[in-house]
């Protein structure tokens, strides 16, 4: 047993780090810094970037853009462009479709959508859930109707992040309803320019537009959008949300956050004495750093023992990360509004304000937002009470 | 970075996880603390011929030149199996400040011995005012010709009771809370001047009070730097709490299989209680609470030899507030998801639970460690 990275995997560090140092462009850096969303264009450009150096996909099979990297070098490239902060890769596209046409998709699927994934030529939504279907994700009541060379899809999806920049969506609809509800789905990719679909924004508690409603009306899907075999659907959304898992404690994120409530509360005083002085709130802030150590070393533990499981099957104690690493997020936003202070109460909505001043500090506006926002993150990707069942069941055999 | 045993790491485990089967029983176990000792003597002797005394020594003592992952794998069966015997007060404390701070001399004349079982150790140092403060040393020694005279009174040694020869801290120069001045004592238990009173801690184990009246030492058996020996039980105090680390999480490890087991065979409702999913959920938490545990036992093994003292402490301080943590909920809820048999003395899941309770407060609780962290900064520079 050792530990410590070894000298190559360091060397690897800092290869990454000098790359994310030189070819992250600053005003996008800035953004994330300030806690703004990525907007398509950064996450286009930056998308971009990565593709040309060859490192969009790292996780994908070498023949369509991957790296070959070990677990561990994956784990350090992630953590190392979360805390640049550089924007994630669009995770519906890299992390959640492209897999599964690589894994169940047929050739034409292949050479048709994976390289423009990469690229994010096409930028990719998600329609899973839906208004009676959330936890319960396999009582899905969109329908998809064979009409000889196509499907007809009618239904409506919910929470479809960012579905207004979406070219694609890929759905799950039910393509057979006499038989078991997880065993009639089936999993299609459908252009958004096809007629019949209407998205429809939602606004989120912290006044973003982040999330909509997918409405399909008679929406016509060629046959050949369909992957794998019909009615299997299910088997591949198992697979594409364990993937989801594996991603979700963004150590990276966390500490990332946790340099920016430092720096923050050096600034902002209390009487006379910088807020990071005041032992109570100091130690606040130490014992959140304690626990995203203890969660990283889990993390190390479940990235290590990944090189040994079977491929496509996550490791139950991925739930751990997701139920740790949200928490843990979750504190660093509350941490950030203790440090704001009074400057967290202004409310300036990100269409309009961006030129006004702000009362108060300029890095106070988005606090608040990224405080109620980060609320979804113990929500989505399988509540963490979904997450308590799997193992509950899965590794401690209830 | 591997998280795997060696092949060698491998068959310690074993070899030890075995022993503490055959023989470690929580029956046997109540029954060996109503030894004269309070633990043991005959798995003493079985420690000391699979070389588990031996372990952290060099070579050329008698020792096997093993690390903390071993010394981790030794302390995870004991915390499992609520071992009684003074490995901790001998081997990780004793046997440790004479291998980090003594002369070759006195390495080569005691270290074989602890490595054969027939010298047992214990480390003095606490005392009635100084909490869990390292520096704050009121004993006095006064040099006297060649030698030292030790006056003073230490509390909750552990295994001071057994212990054949007792490594005191004093001070020899400076005020009561100064870092600098403090020097390092190697006692017999049998000298002039010293008393101790032996008594049983709440988690089954033993303790003693020492009092020094005129306890004269000779200089050969000073320790390191009589001035300067607080480097040193620094050292091997984070390295005692690396261990504790790892005997928290054999013992909450232990809890949560006895809970999950019992959950799946208690029945009430005409259902076991298992299949209720508020009791899944609170198992789920225990869960996760003693993985996030055993990965900084793991971190606290990998730091505790760190040679940069800062990063080091502030390592071990980060390892004890989530074991302190973890242990006081996976305990708490262990004995709660029980019920009323958690809370009999009949059955092991209330031992476990005071001795993890007991390690959270051994060498500073979790908020002591918290203040500690951080006052130095915390754990991730801004």
């Amino acid at each position: 047993m050792d530990l410590r990275f070894t000298d190559e995997e360091l060397a690897f560090r800092e290869e990454v780090r000098e790359f994310f140092r030189t070819s992250l462009p600053d005003p996008i850096r800035r953004r994330m810094i300030e806690g703004h969303h990525p907007s398509k264009d950064d996450l286009v450009t930056w998308s971009r970037i990565l593709n040309a150096k060859g490192w969009a996909v790292p996780h994908w099979p070498v023949e369509w853009g991957g790296t070959g990297w070990s677990p561990v070098k994956q784990y350090i490239f992630r953590d190392e462009l979360q805390q640049a902060p550089a924007p994630e890769p669009l995770a519906f596209g890299v992390s959640m479709v492209g897999p599964v046409i690589y894994t169940f998709g047929n050739d034409d699927q292949k050479r048709r959508f994976l390289p423009r994934i990469a690229n994010l030529d096409d930028w990719w939504c998600q329609g899973f859930s839906e208004p009676g279907a959330g936890s319960d994700l396999a009582s899905l009541k969109t329908t998809a109707k064979r009409d000889g060379d196509h499907y007809i899809v009618n239904g409506q999806k919910t929470w479809t992040t960012l579905a207004q920049h979406a070219d694609w969506i890929f759905c799950l609809a039910r393509t057979d309803s006499a038989v078991k509800k997880q065993e009639g789905i089936s999993f299609l990719l459908i252009d958004m320019k096809t007629p019949g679909i209407t998205v429809r924004p939602i606004q989120t508690i912290d006044g973003g537009h982040e999330v909509n409603e997918v409405f399909l009306d008679d929406v016509r899907v060629p046959v050949e959008n369909l992957v794998g075999q019909e009615n299997k659907g299910w088997d591949y959304a198992k697979f594409l949300l364990g993937n989801e898992r594996v991603g979700i404690a963004r150590i990276g994120i966390s500490k990332a956050r946790l340099k920016r409530v430092r720096e923050l509360a050096s600034l902002e005083r209390v009487g006379d004495v910088p807020l990071i002085e005041i032992p109570r709130f100091r130690e606040k802030l130490a014992a959140v750093e304690v626990e995203l150590k203890a969660l990283e070393m889990t993390q190390l533990r479940v990235v290590a023992a990944e090189g040994r499981r079977e491929k496509g099957k996550p490791d139950p104690a991925s739930s751990i990360l997701k139920i740790k690493g949200s928490e843990i997020q979750q504190a660093t936003t509350e941490l950030l509004m203790e440090v704001v202070g009074p400057f967290a109460l202004p409310y300036q909505p990100e269409e309009e304000g961006r030129n006004e001043p702000t009362d108060g500090p300029d890095w106070a506006s988005t606090i608040a937002p990224t405080y109620f926002n980060w609320r979804k993150i113990s929500i989505y990707g399988g509540s963490n009470e979904i997450q308590k069942n799997i193992i509950a069941k899965a590794i401690l055999g209830f | 970075m591997d998280f795997d045993l060696s092949e060698e790491q491998r068959l310690l485990k074993d070899s030890v996880d075995r022993l503490m089967a055959d023989r470690y029983d929580f029956e046997s176990r109540q029954r060996y603390a109503k030894e004269p000792e309070g633990w043991s003597r005959d798995l003493w002797s079985a420690y000391a011929e699979l070389g588990l005394l031996a372990l952290p020594f060099d070579e050329a003592h008698g020792g096997f030149g093993g690390g903390p992952v071993e010394t981790m794998t030794i302390m995870e069966a004991f915390g499992r199996s609520l071992a009684l015997e003074p490995y901790l007060a001998t081997v990780i404390l004793g046997g440790g400040l004479i291998q980090h701070g003594g002369s070759d001399e006195q390495k080569a004349v005691y270290l074989p011995q602890v490595a054969t079982g027939d010298l047992r150790l214990a480390f003095a140092h606490t005392e009635r005012q100084s909490r869990y403060d390292l520096f704050d040393i009121g004993t006095t020694a006064r040099r006297d010709g060649g030698s030292f005279v030790l006056d003073g009174q230490k509390s909750v040694v552990l295994h001071g009771d057994s212990a054949d020869k007792i490594l005191v801290s004093a001070r020899v120069a400076g005020s009561r809370r100064d870092r600098d001045g403090i020097g390092l004592f190697l006692v017999d238990a049998n000298a002039p001047g010293l008393s101790r009173r032996g008594y049983p801690t709440q988690d089954g184990q033993r303790a003693a009070e020492v009092t020094l009246e005129g306890v004269r030492v000779d200089a050969n058996n000073v320790i390191g730097n009589p001035e300067g020996a607080l480097p040193v039980i620094e050292r091997v105090t984070d390295v005692a709490i690396a261990a504790l680390a790892a005997e928290a999480i054999g013992a909450m490890d232990e809890m949560l299989k006895l809970t999950v087991d019992y959950l799946k065979t208690r029945r009430q409702f005409n259902t076991t209680i298992g299949s209720f999913q508020v009791l899944q959920h609170r198992s789920s938490e225990v869960f996760i609470a003693v993985e996030q545990g055993r990965s900084m036992a793991m971190f606290a093994a990998m730091m505790a030899q760190d040679r940069n003292a800062e990063e080091r402490r502030k390592a071990i301080s980060a390892a004890k507030v989530q074991i302190g943590r973890s242990g006081r909920f996976v305990g708490q809820q262990a004995v709660q998801l029980h019920g009323g048999v958690g809370m009999t003395m009949e059955y092991k899941v209330g031992h476990l639970f005071k001795r993890v309770t007991m390690i959270d407060i051994l060498f500073g609780d979790a908020d002591h460690h918290l203040s500690k962290l951080a006052e130095a900064g915390g754990l991730m520079a801004a």
